[in-house]
């Protein structure tokens, strides 16, 4: 979910709950203008969420300290996801695993196509801002890792918003070297993309959010699906 | 209204545990002063952090002899289930000494990464009140790198390379090693069950 101005703060409460009352297994918020115009994301909203919702969150956007991530996990988060700022000060991953444990923090990455092959995109949430961080995408799974990251986001922005499917081959590829959970994000547009991302990336999770708002996918048939074609997944 | 109290013994996020006790009926407050703790309906310890450190602060606000000697209905939750055994390899530390046995650290495994995170089934071991209600090995939601082993007080446990204790009781004292509060209708379930103890 992304959220942005404090308008639409109902909509985010209640979108939380339809999906919470719908079967997701966990939700994000993402704030993705947070890190390009320096701020970081709002605890208020953080502790609303917190106060309806009965499922774990991740809240990403422009956690760049300790103590901004200290605050959201204090307002009711269960994990923080860095991206940007960690791409500035690899070091970040490091103090928050060691302050919070593994277990809350997330590295998310955005994965562009050039012509250097895979790279990690940063302040992707600001199409003047965005720009290549020089880090090969593998490479910086790798490295995430070693530095206590908990859990892997891999957003494949060439496929995002397209609705043609996750980027099996880069996560696939990804799968291969990340020994945390790894979340495919990036191209749901139909049942049978969350279907073959599971079998053939054998990723832990996978994160959509254009289909669910739009009410294009529905939850509850997406994990009857899932759990026909064999996956195991959560029935609420 | 049930007077129900969260052991407060510093550090831990709580919010998200008030909010869950709110959800189910109660309205909960934080302390750490032991005699509003004895005078409660029902008792939580949350714990969240590391077993000798949590023990370490409840010794230091003097609660320990006054928890270990609760009558009334206690939940431990995660750490805070763990800190009711006898004691911990995390630390290593002696814990509250409630129930019987050794926490001791998860091995994780190549696609078994330790520590264990995530949605896992509650398989029931046998019948109790604090399990009612929850249909067929609900999922629960787990985090945690340390557990106990199955036991006569494991009313539940859940597989994660061999079988962990997720639900455990011994008279007045109850631990669920998932986090109610994040475990969606299961752990709403849990949380009003454990209320009406």
């Amino acid at each position: 979910m992304r959220f942005r101005d404090h308008e639409v703060v109902g909509d985010v409460l209640e979108l939380a709950q339809r999906y919470r009352d719908e079967g997701a297994d966990e939700l994000v918020l993402y704030d993705i203008t947070a890190s390009p115009e320096g701020r970081c994301v709002d605890r208020e909203w953080v502790r609303r969420v917190a106060e309806v919702l009965d499922i774990p969150f991740c809240v990403a956007g422009g956690i760049r300290s300790v103590g901004d991530a200290e605050a959201a996990l204090h307002a009711g988060a269960d994990k923080i996801s860095v991206n940007s700022p960690a791409l500035d000060d690899p070091s970040l991953i490091d103090e928050l695993s060691i302050r919070f444990g593994s277990q809350c923090v997330v590295v998310g990455i955005d994965s562009q196509r050039t012509i250097r092959g895979f790279r990690a995109w940063q302040w992707s949430g600001d199409p003047r801002r965005a720009r290549d961080s020089g880090r090969a995408v593998l490479g910086w799974v790798h490295e995430a890792q070693q530095r206590g990251a908990g859990e892997i986001v891999l957003n494949c922005i060439a496929n995002d918003g397209g609705r043609r499917g996750y980027d099996l081959e880069q996560l696939a590829a990804a799968r291969s070297i990340c020994h945390v959970p790894l979340v495919a994000s990036g191209g749901a547009g139909a049942v049978g993309h969350f279907t073959e991302v599971f079998r053939e990336a054998r990723v832990d999770g996978a994160l959509a959010a254009g289909v669910f708002h739009s009410g294009h996918i529905r939850i509850p048939a997406l994990k009857r699906e899932l759990r026909a074609a064999g996956i195991a997944v959560r029935l609420p | 209204m049930k007077e129900v109290v969260i052991v407060d013994s510093g550090g831990a996020n709580l919010g998200s545990l008030e909010y869950a006790l709110q959800r189910a009926g109660a309205k909960a407050r934080m302390t750490r002063e032991a005699s509003e703790i004895g005078s409660a309906s029902h008792v939580v310890l949350p714990g969240v952090g590391a077993a000798a450190n949590a023990m370490q602060r409840l010794r230091s606000a003097g609660l320990t002899t006054t928890l270990a000697l609760l009558t009334q209905p206690v939940l431990g939750i995660c750490l805070g289930m763990q800190l009711l055994f006898r004691d911990s390899e995390e630390g290593p530390t002696e814990c509250l000494g409630v129930l019987p046995d050794t926490v001791r650290r998860i091995h994780g495994a190549p696609g078994r990464p330790v520590p264990h995170m995530g949605w896992n089934q509650v398989k029931s071991n046998r019948d109790d009140p604090l399990l009612e209600g929850l249909g067929r090995e609900p999922y629960a939601y787990f985090v945690h790198s340390y557990a106990a082993c199955v036991s006569d007080v494991t009313l539940a446990h859940t597989d994660y390379g061999k079988p962990l204790s997720a639900v455990v009781r011994h008279g007045n004292f109850c631990g669920t090693q998932f986090h109610p509060e994040r475990s969606g209708t299961t752990g709403a379930r849990v949380l009003e069950n454990f209320l009406r103890l």
